[in-house]
């Protein structure tokens, strides 16, 4: 069936089933490739994208009930050579190893910074909390976050 | 001031005066004794019973020390913040005196005479024995202590008057004392003791009347506490399959039971405690609780798992769509968490449940594994899903997983729940 879907400010048409994860529809429908296919259960995060400003899992958001809302990924917030605030800090604290887990983890701190620009550690901390990175460069990204918060790079106590 | 004042009959007046109240305080203004007049027997069993009481559950904030308090609670008359129960002598238990905590305990007196809010549930501690809660103030006063003070309750009148809890008292607070019952096991009266009385499972699972007292008349019929429903349990549990006395060790024990579901909202603290709590205790519970199960429909063959495919497809195709993008990956027949041994749908008790509450609060808030990092685990869909979309999922649910008629009131459901958060 036809679905009219609004990600990053434009307007998409598209023909899929409604039960469809949004995900698929992202990345096959629409070359949209930040957000990657994990776990597929909601455990991981690599999907994240935001919907109506809050994180939210793409995979296991059906597309049909994503029509309507304000959907945004990564793609939406800068590009290589224009990369937004989150993302240059991410870049200057070289938080990506190899990368897969990123997409989701700047979707979900860039929701958090949306709505509170000066998050305390112990905020950040639990907000972050269900997006895991295989490689283990939590405290990278952790950093990356507080960098684009105005905030001292190295953490205070949680 | 009148010359009579300066007499010296007086200050003799008054320190009788005193001791008259003292004595009729049963020692309770007493000073509480120095830690290590209390012998390692008696704080071990005090530690065992503060946790099948999950004493921290309630007394303790997130993330704060444990029994420091300061957990908000909610109830029809505003939110109580709960209390520092650490021995800190001036804003913990170190103003009470054994007798003075057993006191406000049994009957809900506070160290200086003052009511104490039945938010603490005093009327089954009241069927506690006396050495029990003196093994419990053992282990209390043995903690590290902690200067937290209290927080101000947020009470609308005249609840905010504590001496109105004398009269909710004599109303509604008429304790007996704990009877057992002849011809039974001493597993079976052991478990219906804790259940009565330090366990305090009817002040989750009873319901409650408009003044927020137990329907005493209804035990374990069902209540709600927190934004959860605590479901019946007893003839008119839910389950679809028969809870026997290793089911519900196994739930109790690690938050889990193959042929029902997961403990989820505020159960979860209680079964981080009880999987810590001596075997033999939890075992006698689930003799007790398992036995007041029996006559119940599952129990008696009336109830088994249903799984109406079709016929909820056709009833409710919204929700079918969503369940089968937002759901399916997880919970359909040959998904991943199946493999992982987690109970299909049917077997859960929240889609037999009288009301949707407990299935709405899952979706919107998901589950954490009640018991360290390996258990079941559920993403949180609030944040996803709008609140027509949760009432159609949930809809859903009910139709394809039980025999019974649709739920009423979803959409007031998911906005109640969605409005108070969840925990879990």
């Amino acid at each position: 069936m036809s679905l009219v879907l609004t990600v990053n400010g434009r307007q998409h048409t598209v023909d899929a089933s409604p039960e469809t994860p949004l995900l698929y529809v992202l990345r096959n429908d629409l070359q949209l490739n930040g957000a990657k296919f994990g776990c597929g259960l909601g455990q991981c995060g690599a999907c994240t994208v935001q919907v109506d400003g809050k994180a939210a899992y793409s995979c296991l958001l059906p597309v049909a009930a994503a029509q309507g809302r304000a959907i945004r990924t990564v793609e939406g917030l800068g590009a290589p050579e224009a990369p937004s605030p989150l993302q240059k800090a991410f870049m200057d604290e070289q938080a990506a190893q190899c990368g897969y887990c990123i997409g989701g983890m700047i979707m979900r701190a860039q929701a958090l910074l949306d709505a509170n620009p000066r998050p305390s550690e112990a905020q950040i901390r639990a907000h972050m909390q269900p997006n895991l990175c295989r490689c283990g460069t939590h405290m990278r990204i952790l950093r990356a976050i507080r960098r684009a918060a105005g905030l001292p790079v190295e953490a205070a106590s949680a | 001031m009148s010359p009579a004042w300066n007499t010296p009959v007086l200050p003799a007046a008054a320190a009788a005066l005193a001791l008259a109240l003292a004595a009729c305080a049963g020692g309770a203004r007493l000073p509480p004794p120095p830690p290590q007049t209390f012998s390692a027997a008696e704080i071990e069993k005090g530690a065992e019973l503060a946790k099948l009481a999950d004493c921290q559950g309630c007394h303790t904030a997130d993330g704060g020390q444990a029994f420091a308090g300061g957990r908000p609670l909610n109830s029809p008359f505003g939110t109580i913040y709960t209390r520092n129960i650490t021995p800190d002598p001036r804003t913990g238990l170190g103003r009470y005196s054994r007798e003075a905590f057993i006191r406000a305990l049994r009957r809900g007196v506070r160290f200086d005479g003052a009511e104490l809010y039945p938010a603490m549930p005093y009327d089954h501690f009241a069927y506690a024995d006396d050495e029990d809660l003196g093994a419990l103030y053992a282990y209390l006063m043995t903690r590290r202590p902690k200067d937290q003070p209290p927080t101000p309750n947020k009470l609308i009148p005249p609840a905010n008057i504590r001496g109105a809890v004398a009269i909710w008292k004599a109303l509604f607070f008429h304790p007996g004392r704990f009877q057992p019952t002849p011809g039974r096991s001493a597993a079976f009266n052991r478990g219906a003791y804790l259940v009565q009385s330090l366990g305090h499972c009817g002040a989750c699972h009873t319901p409650h009347n408009f003044l927020d007292a137990e329907e005493t008349s209804k035990p374990l019929q069902g209540g709600v506490q927190e934004g959860w429903y605590a479901p019946p349990l007893n003839a008119l549990s839910p389950a679809s399959v028969p809870w026997t006395p290793e089911h519900v060790y196994s739930f109790l024990r690690t938050g889990f039971d193959r042929d029902h579901s997961a403990a989820a909202g505020p159960m979860g603290s209680v079964v981080r405690e009880l999987a810590r709590a001596p075997e033999a205790d939890v075992r006698a519970l689930s003799v007790y609780l398992a036995t007041l199960m029996q006559p119940s429909p599952a129990a008696k063959g009336a109830a088994r798992p249903a799984d109406h495919v079709a016929q909820a497809a056709a009833a409710q195709p919204a929700g079918a769509r969503l369940y089968a993008g937002a759901c399916a990956a997880c919970h359909d027949a040959g998904a991943a968490m199946m493999r992982e041994g987690r109970p299909p749908l049917q077997f859960a008790t929240p889609p037999q449940e009288d009301r949707p509450t407990d299935v709405v609060q899952v979706i919107l808030h998901g589950l954490q594994p009640a018991t360290g990092p390996r258990g079941p685990y559920m993403p949180a869909f609030a944040g996803t899903l709008s609140d027509a979309q949760v009432a159609d999922v949930a809809a859903y649910v009910r139709a394809r997983y039980s025999d019974r008629p649709p739920w009423k009131d979803l959409a007031s459901a998911v906005a109640k729940a969605r409005r108070q958060g969840g925990e879990g």
